[in-house]
């Protein structure tokens, strides 16, 4: 493994409370190209704290890209420039040497800065409480095979399922739209016979309160698609629209 | 509330009108090109055409009208949604690396749609009001007359060539976004679909700039 | 001295559990809604637990650290889930998977239980199926399965390698079900810092908000741990960033008994440590010693580079060592072998790494039919080591992994504190001493799911169904607790970090309570460690003010606690003077040098009672093999 070091200029974003002003603070870092971009944050924070200044705030945990807690924007990409990779998964041998890097949270109204890096995502949480389950309770499930299930459905359902929650498909969207993220629930859901009894009143509900919380809408750039650490796939957002525009259309309430 | 005023003040809802009421105006797209065409047939074919238009006045009014309506709708509708989605987002990143992740088509449809209804405002108040209610030259093609008029002035026509490719941009994102919106988006038809909607939009900004550039050029003859 | 009562349930070990479901007493429906249940921790466990339960119609409260349940450790989890269902007809039963289980544990788990667990198996992959879990699948609809860790018959379920993201996804699914449906109460970014028991009985916890900060109280009639492990006291381990021990270790400072500490596992297949700034281990898929082969040069300090070493010049050690098993020997055995050879100096480089390597398998099976096989693994190693697996070997190294000890819990999950009930990796309950692969996600969602649903009602038919107060003089005393122990962290002002006090912490611990331990080495150990405390408290440096969003304060607490687990961690090891699954101590090992287990002496359960710091009681719950035989493990 390579350990010539390269040198950086970072950008990063600081933000003490919700309401405060924030800006750039200027960090000038002499990296491994073996690190992560995290690991780098946590030296400077190392350096920081032994100053006795005011570590970074981020979030990171599993550091594996499947927890979906890490979530920073680097130089206008969420979770940096490398396609379907997470921002814990990226590491500096894809930076050049001299580079400058800005490092901000993501933005958007729905996502609410609580301090430097770190923002508020549970209106994604909200989003699945709506609807992103099938109603049944442990205990009264038939046996796992007495549901058949073609290899290609369920392999489609996974390519859904897949999604992270990371939240970098709405930092990505230029109106902070949730589509993307929505439509691989509501969409596993609706591929799956599981989901069938309630495939209507989901995505109803999960659409419902995905507006409520103050995402955008839809107007299909795909930058999503693009930005989105698993590569979750627009034609879900399609399926969505389908599921949504059937439900409202095809089934008898009058009412919602 | 009601079903469908759930449904219509949805974000779905929001983009299905602007879906629905802007493939309807790409279908009346087609059929004014058609029209236009006409103009390289020459004087009396346009005109005739014209003349032709005008057996069925009435039920072109009534067209009109829902044109008309479909183009409020859409606009009103589409400057709502860019308002709306504003107020999502409305802090920029310090690097803006949209076109890493998006083509500028997309990205730009608030912008290239209230130019093209800024142009139409031109359209309308020039053409349309004149075919309809201006003082038509004592010739023997007068609509032909009229076209030629209007394309000698320089600006007019750079005017019409620039609202052209604007349209072309729109266009060329609306098609294939329509059929996303409505949720048609299938693995062996979507990249089909993406790319007849570049080739219809620009076939349609072509065969529209050509207009004013080859009058422009014939010089009134 | 406490009296551990298992409370295994009398008659034959596959009616054990049906019977004690039959004779555990019920609480009346309409009466379940006027129970408060606490949950902490919502990974696979907590979260299924916390679901189920509101389900039953229980008023659950659920806390978690993280901003939402999604994000728990258990979404890690790549190769499987187990289960006896016997799908492939390859003469897989529930009673081979118990015994499967105590074998691979090295007999040191409760057999009991671990029957219980091998029996709900099939119902957790029911469960998981009916919620829309998308299970790989056979052509047919059927769901595929795959033989894992050395298992004999194919019985683990899988979902690609993110199974643990799907069940968890699943589990999340359902609470946020009962979220919605307003019978659980989901709390998050909070942190359990204290347990309140009152009249002997867990009764509420206390937590610090970590976005503002404020301690918080909470009463309930019981209060589920479902924390997890505690491997990040090793700072380099595969868990994630923020898991920790806080809470259990809280629990055990209010007297509920830590079991088997030392009971650690270290997974063979990790890669290796870059460089001292690294923040944690990644874990590749075990799966991948089915077709790669292991070596490391014969020569020490060969720095050549591996494809100008000859055949005749690399030693494939466990295949010499184990022709029977080979590459595939149990994870502990692997790890060991690993350390051994970088010991001698004959790691890559002379360094701490040996090499995984498939020309053998680009030979026999094409590399594009191993691209079939681990394409996605090959992708992650390139991606994170910047080498190219298809053209030079893979390197890798043991890391640790999972934590089999945890709070001791009777076969009803409850501690020893009344009330207090412990689930998942944060019990020591079901894999002894050494975890087979594939067994932590069926751990802990039989837990969540199947056990405690039946086992909490029967505790709760004692309590009355009332109210507890949150503001009784306990809940006073705990919380005073907490904010004491917060400035005093805060207040220590000293110049190091917790970080760098963290690492020496893991250093102490990977070398001498890490693959291998001895009696000189324990000692050692537990003096270093209770040095190193002495000097946290003296000389840590936390920046910051404890009513803010303080992440250095949330990793200085854990690290205290580490402080104090570790040493017994050493200590544990220290008192169990033989060798068994992912303990081994080289004073006892065969002539081949093999773990040396001693039945007579220590087939027990070693649950420690705090006394104050660096200061435990032993207590034993014996265990008892009715229905396997005692038997040394081989893998010659």
């Amino acid at each position: 493994m390579d350990n010539n070091h390269i040198h950086l200029t970072l950008n990063i974003w600081r933000q003490e409370t919700p309401s405060s002003k924030g800006f750039f603070e200027e960090f000038k870092q002499d990296v491994s190209p073996d690190s992560s971009l995290l690991e780098i944050l946590d030296e400077i924070n190392n350096r920081l704290e032994a100053e006795g200044k005011r570590p970074i705030a981020f979030e990171s945990d599993c550091r594996e890209g499947i927890c979906g807690t890490c979530g920073l924007v680097v130089n206008g990409n969420p979770h940096g420039p490398l396609p379907k990779t997470a921002t814990c998964q990226l590491h500096m041998r894809n930076f050049n040497d001299g580079e400058t890097l800005f490092i901000e949270p993501f933005r958007a109204t729905a996502f609410p800065i609580i301090k430097d890096l770190i923002v508020d995502r549970s209106g994604f949480d909200k989003i699945q409480q709506a609807g992103g389950f099938v109603s049944f309770n442990a205990g009264s499930a038939p046996d796992a095979n007495a549901i058949l299930i073609p290899k290609k459905i369920a392999d489609l359902a996974l390519d859904a399922a897949e999604c992270i929650g990371c939240g970098a498909c709405v930092a990505a969207c230029k109106n902070s739209s949730a589509m993307l993220f929505v439509s691989a629930k509501v969409s596993q859901f609706a591929i799956l016979p599981q989901g069938q009894p309630e495939r209507y009143e989901r995505v109803q509900a999960m659409v419902k309160v995905m507006d409520e919380n103050l995402f955008g809408s839809c107007t299909n750039t795909y930058a999503c698609e693009a930005e989105c650490p698993k590569g979750i796939s627009v034609s879900n957002i399609a399926r969505m629209n389908r599921e949504y525009i059937g439900a409202k259309f095809k089934t008898e309430e009058l009412v919602d | 509330m009601g079903w469908f005023s759930t449904f219509t003040s949805s974000s779905i809802g929001k983009k299905f009108i602007m879906a629905l009421t802007g493939s309807l105006l790409m279908l009346f797209l087609i059929i004014h090109f058609i029209g236009n065409m006409m103009l390289y047939f020459g004087p009396k074919a346009f005109d005739t055409y014209v003349d032709t238009l005008e057996i069925f006045k009435p039920l072109i009014r009534v067209i009109e009208v829902l044109l008309a309506l479909i183009f409020i709708f859409h606009i009103y509708n589409g400057l709502k949604l860019w308002y709306e989605n504003k107020k999502a987002n409305p802090q920029k990143y310090a690097v803006n690396a949209s076109r890493e992740n998006s083509d500028i088509y997309s990205r730009s449809m608030a912008i290239t749609g209230v130019t093209i209804f800024v142009f139409l405002i031109i359209h309308l108040s020039t053409f349309w009001a004149t075919f309809n209610f201006g003082l038509h030259p004592n010739t023997e093609y007068p609509y032909y007359t009229i076209v030629t008029h209007w394309f000698q002035n320089p600006i007019y026509s750079l005017i019409y060539v620039i609202g052209m490719i604007v349209l072309g941009y729109h266009l060329n994102h609306a098609f294939q976004s329509a059929f996303q919106t409505f949720g048609w988006n299938h693995k062996k038809y979507t990249p089909l679909i993406k790319k007849i909607g570049t080739v219809y939009a620009l076939i349609l900004a072509l065969g529209f700039a050509s207009i004013p550039i080859y009058f422009f050029l014939m010089g009134g003859k | 001295m406490i009296k551990l009562d298992s409370h295994v349930p009398e008659g034959n070990i596959s009616e054990k559990w049906a019977n004690h479901k039959f004779s555990m007493k019920l609480v009346n429906p309409a009466n379940k809604r006027k129970y408060d249940i606490i949950v902490v921790g919502t990974g696979l466990a907590g979260a299924s637990a916390a679901a189920t339960l509101g389900e039953l119609g229980y008023k659950v409260k659920a806390f978690s650290y993280h901003d939402s349940p999604r994000r728990a450790h258990s979404i890690a989890a790549q190769g499987g889930i187990n289960a006896a269902k016997n799908y492939q007809n390859d003469a897989d039963s529930v009673f081979r998977l118990f015994y499967d289980t105590v074998k691979g544990g090295d007999f040191r788990s409760r057999e009991a239980n671990v029957y219980r667990l091998a029996d709900v198996s099939n119902n957790i992959i029911d469960q998981c199926v009916a919620q829309g879990v998308p299970f790989a699948r056979e052509y047919g609809g059927m769901l595929a399965n795959r033989s894992f860790g050395g298992a004999q018959v194919s019985r683990t379920f899988y979902a690609r390698g993110e199974t643990g993201q799907q069940l968890l996804l699943g589990a999340y699914g359902s609470l946020n079900r009962q979220i919605h449906l307003g019978n659980v109460t989901m709390f998050s970014r909070r942190e359990m810092l204290d347990l309140v028991v009152v009249n002997g009985k867990a009764q509420g916890i206390i937590v610090r908000n970590l976005v503002n900060g404020e301690i918080e109280s909470y009463s309930a009639q019981a209060v589920i741990l479902a924390t997890g492990g505690y491997m990040n006291v090793y700072f380099l381990s595969t868990n994630a960033m923020n898991s920790n021990a806080t809470a259990s270790w809280r629990a055990h400072k209010r007297g509920a008994v830590y079991a088997n500490p030392c009971y650690t596992q270290i997974h063979p297949t990790c890669l290796p440590v870059h460089g001292e700034n690294q923040s944690k281990l990644v874990l590749m898929s075990e799966s991948l010693r089915n077709d790669g082969r292991i070596w490391v040069p014969k020569k020490i300090g060969d720095t050549r580079s591996p494809k100008d070493i000859p055949e005749s010049e690399r030693d494939y050690y466990l295949e010499r060592k184990y022709p029977a098993f080979g590459n595939l020997v149990p994870r502990d055995v692997a790890s060991r072998n690993a350390k051994y050879v970088c010991d001698e100096g004959r790691g890559i480089g002379g360094g701490r790494a040996v090499y995984l390597d498939f020309s053998e398998a680009f030979n026999r099976i094409g590399k594009e039919g191993v691209k079939d096989k681990y394409g996605n693994l090959f992708d992650m190693y390139q991606n994170i080591t910047g080498t190219n697996p298809y053209e030079v070997p893979m390197q890798i190294y043991p890391a640790p992994h999972y934590a089999m000890g945890g709070l001791w819990v009777d076969y009803n999950l409850m501690s020893n504190v009344p009330g207090l009930f412990v689930l998942g990796e944060a019990n020591f309950s079901d894999h002894g001493a050494n975890r087979l692969g594939a067994s932590a996600l069926m751990q802990g969602l039989a837990d969540g799911y199947f056990v405690i649903p039946y086992t909490l009602g029967n505790y709760l038919t004692t309590e009355k169904p009332a109210k507890v107060d949150p503001k009784s003089n306990e809940f006073k005393e705990a919380e005073n607790n907490v904010k004491e122990n917060v400035s005093k962290l805060l207040n220590v002002n000293g110049k190091q970090t917790v970080d760098s006090i963290h690492k020496r912490l893991g250093h102490i611990l990977i070398d001498k309570v890490g693959m291998s331990r001895s009696e000189t080495g324990l000692k050692e150990a537990i003096k270093s460690i209770s040095e190193l405390r002495q000097e946290f408290w003296n000389d840590v440096k936390i920046v910051g003010k404890g009513n803010e969003l303080n992440q250095t304060l949330e990793r200085a607490g854990r690290v205290s606690d580490f402080l104090e687990l570790g040493e017994l961690m050493a200590l544990d090891a220290l008192n169990r003077n033989e060798s068994c699954g992912g303990h081994f101590r080289e004073e006892y090992q065969t002539v081949e040098g093999e773990a040396l287990r001693r039945d007579d002496e220590y087939s027990y359960v070693a649950a420690w009672e705090f006394k104050k710091p660096g200061m435990w009681e032993l207590n034993k719950e014996n265990l008892e093999f009715e229905t396997i035989k005692l038997a040394t493990r081989s893998y010659k």
